[in-house]
């Protein structure tokens, strides 16, 4: 039952990965604008051209 | 000049502002308002956030620039506003992103707690072991005790605030058992015990503030009414002083007495008189009707409206607090605050449901200490079960699951819900309130009788009419197909159009014919020579007004019509749809004190309307619709908005209310027969962790399965 000492730390620093993931990504405004986002991917970018 | 005030200074030396934009409708009105202002070499960044309507724009040179980015928006058809971010992020806001935060903790928190129950659940004391056990318990403890601590915040503070004020609401029974079970539990690590509950506190806070997030939300959408309604009210207006200058000043330096210079196109800043010149005023914002209204000297003005047409001075005799834009936003704040007391059916339950279970805790202790004799650890052990097994988890879902499951349902109709409690409004209403314009109509002229023009005629009025924005010559536009002559137009203010020879217009302007007292939209073609032609125009009723109306009425609702436009005009769409009562020529506030007369004797009210002059009756109505075509403070003051020419979604959102509410009994009706069987077992001391999380989850899951027979609803006719 050793492989438990490296298997609950390990679970839980993924878990918490995704976690600090999540709020950077609030922190960002990922989600402020969900609508505009969807559309937004459909336009061509014109002064790229 | 306008926007100095808004504009920031950013680190690179370069200028940034932020604009609310209000008048789009897709979201390609993104990319028009993006690009227009990327072709301008100055721009770095300009960003519109379509959720929530606000663009930021920021730039290299000088700072009279972002006149020139707001005239450029208005231009295309747009309101800009200037505003100020700082004051735009609400303490809501706020308290939607910590929900969200919490949310994110306890998925977290309950995941992981997971990983150890299982094995817990599945293995004996033989087999696990009583180290392995205990060890277990303290990797639980460490996972769930902060994460009980963080995520509970939301529900104690609510708790705290309903206790400090000798009242009781669902947030106690909740936070009562999320703290003792915590300690209890944590009790039991300490002392090497068998059973822990650290899976079930975090579990039912994180199917709470699913509940509770999902609310928050519905409710944030709602909330900034008032505040971009306020946004209205900022801007400048040209003052001409008693010398002969002129000078630019905001809006809330404005006082009475005081002369103004209105531009063609600008907003007029406060209530008053014309003095000087005559232009027609767009005065949608105010009365919500679509026609533009002709003023002339002596003709009174209100704020928030906008000259269209001509340069006009104006005598200002009401400023900023005073005016009728100022009255209709108080109005609205004090008739929002009124809804917030609205007692939801959750916290009704709520009222006996946490005494009793408290109660029963405390006996189920006593009894245990003076019938069973056993030891106080073992007794309270036993307390803290009937609390955590009791806890509200399916009774906490029962609201809010059915509320996204039918708001999903008609969002994918065309209709928004934007407040939790719009549903169980809806389905009490006794009475139903329309507005006219744009509301039982279209609230755009349409072209009659089609067929009957001469060709000839109607191919010179469609050429003449493309040339101006007027809503009659848009009509004329929109019914004429073929090939337009190329003409030089020249418009008149307030009386027409013309080109050499021709004419269209006003009766009086365009004719010599006398007017017969007949009240009718109409336009004359006048080609000189020839007797004139006449195009006649009418506000069409939605296709299923009558039909609604008369389904709503045979459910037993009472219907009335109360508008703002012409006694006369308001009896004959009320006659043509077959509404019960009517009444024409009300002021915004006078439609107020109707709803609340009605509210008062005891009814309950929905409010159909679209104008700015309905946002106070929305609000002080029961529950709220409006049309995705209304302005969009008035779509912000309602609790129900709904897309599309016709009717329809009124009838189905309120069958939807009436089967939600069924279900929301039902779901406490079961909530309450698990109660009663797992209780028994509670106060009997029999219940172990894995019953407590087997109870919880299926209860929530039976609840969420009643709740999911919205979707086999069939729409209702």
């Amino acid at each position: 039952m050793t492989i438990l000492v490296y298997l609950i730390p390990i679970a839980l620093t993924l878990g918490l990965a995704g976690l600090v993931a999540f709020f950077w990504a609030m922190r960002n405004e990922q989600f402020d604008d969900l609508d505009g986002a969807a559309h937004r991917v459909l336009r061509d970018d014109e002064d790229e051209l | 000049m306008i926007s100095a005030h808004f504009i920031t200074v950013e680190a690179d030396d370069s200028h940034s502002l932020n604009v609310l934009v209000d008048g789009m409708h897709c979201p390609s009105c993104v990319a028009v308002i993006e690009g227009a202002l990327k072709k301008n070499a100055a721009i770095t960044i300009a960003r519109l956030n379509l959720s929530t309507k606000r663009l930021r724009i920021v730039w290299n040179g000088a700072v009279g620039l972002g006149d020139d980015w707001i005239a450029l928006i208005n231009a295309m058809g747009y309101r800009a506003m200037p505003f100020d971010p700082a004051t735009a992020e609400t303490a809501e806001k706020k308290d939607e992103k910590f929900l969200l935060r919490c949310l994110a903790v306890a998925g977290f928190a309950s995941g992981n707690l997971m990983l150890f129950s299982v094995p817990l659940w599945s293995s004996d004391m033989a087999e696990m072991g009583n180290a392995t056990r205990t060890l277990f318990h303290w990797v639980q403890a460490m996972i769930a005790i902060p994460a009980a601590v963080y995520c509970g915040i939301p529900f104690y503070r609510s708790a705290w605030k309903a206790l400090r004020g000798f009242k009781t609401n669902m947030d106690v029974p909740i936070s009562v058992a999320v703290i003792l079970a915590t300690l209890m539990s944590l009790f039991e690590t300490i002392t090497r015990g068998t059973h822990s509950y650290f899976d079930s506190v975090v579990m039912l806070l994180f199917f709470l503030l699913i509940g509770r997030y999902l609310e928050a939300r519905a409710r944030g959408r709602a909330r900034s009414a008032a505040h971009d309604l306020l946004q209205m009210m900022t801007g400048f207006s040209t003052v001409l002083r008693t010398d002969g200058t002129r000078e630019t000043i905001p809006l809330s330096e404005i006082t009475e007495g005081m002369t103004l210079l209105v531009a063609a196109g600008e907003k007029i800043g406060a209530d008053g008189v014309v003095l000087l010149g005559s232009s027609d005023i767009d005065t949608s914002l105010i009365t919500g009707e679509t026609m533009p209204c002709a003023v002339s000297v002596g003709a009174a003005l209100f704020a928030g409206t906008i000259n269209i047409a001509a340069p006009i001075t104006m005598r200002v005799t009401k400023a900023g607090e005073r005016s009728l834009l100022s009255e209709i936003i108080t109005l609205m704040e004090s008739a929002e605050q009124a809804q917030a007391k609205y007692v939801t059916i959750a916290d009704k339950i709520s009222g006996w449901y946490t005494p009793a279970v408290h109660a029963l805790a405390a006996a189920t202790f006593a009894g245990w200490m003076i019938w069973g004799h056993t030891e106080w650890q073992v007794a309270l052990l036993y307390a803290a079960t009937v609390l955590i097994i009791t806890c509200p988890c399916a009774l906490g879902l029962a609201v809010p699951v059915v509320q996204v499951l039918a708001s999903g349902k008609l969002m994918r109709s065309g209709i928004l819900l934007k407040s939790g409690s719009a549903l169980e409004r809806l389905a009490t209403i006794t009475h139903a309130v329309f507005d006219k314009t744009g509301t039982l109509t279209l609230g755009k002229p349409e072209l009659l009788h089609k067929g009957t023009y001469a060709a000839v005629d109607f191919q010179l009025a469609a050429s003449l009419a493309a040339q101006s924005k007027h809503p009659l010559s848009q009509a004329i536009c929109a019914a004429y197909v073929g090939p337009l002559l190329p003409l030089v137009v020249h418009e008149v203010q307030g009386c027409g159009l013309e080109t050499e020879g021709v004419k269209l217009g006003k009766r009086s302007w365009a004719t010599n014919l006398p007017d017969d007292g007949e009240n009718i939209m109409e336009l004359w073609l006048a080609v000189d020579g020839k007797a004139p032609a006449r195009f006649t125009f009418a506000d069409q009723l939605r296709a299923d007004a009558t039909a609604i109306i008369t389904r709503l009425q045979a459910a037993g609702i009472t219907t009335l019509l109360l508008s703002g436009d012409r006694e006369e005009i308001t009896r004959e769409t009320a006659i043509n749809t077959g509404l019960n009562q009517y009444e024409g020529a009300l002021s915004p506030v006078q439609k107020t004190e109707k709803i609340a007369a009605l509210k008062a004797s005891g009814a309950q009210v929905l409010m159909v309307g679209d104008g700015l002059n309905d946002a106070p009756s929305l609000a002080s109505a029961t529950i709220s619709m409006s049309p995705a075509s209304a302005m969009d403070i008035t779509q912000n003051a309602a609790d129900i908005v709904f897309q599309g020419d016709k009717l329809q979604p009124v009838l189905t959102a309120w069958a939807t209310a009436k089967f939600s509410q069924t279900l929301v009994k039902q779901n406490f009706a079961l909530a309450i027969l698990y109660n009663v069987i797992a209780i028994p077992l509670a106060v009997a001391g029999m219940v172990t962790p894995l019953i407590a999380a087997i109870a919880m989850s299926s209860s929530s899951l039976l609840v969420i399965g009643n709740a999911m027979r919205l979707n086999a609803m069939k729409e209702a006719k």
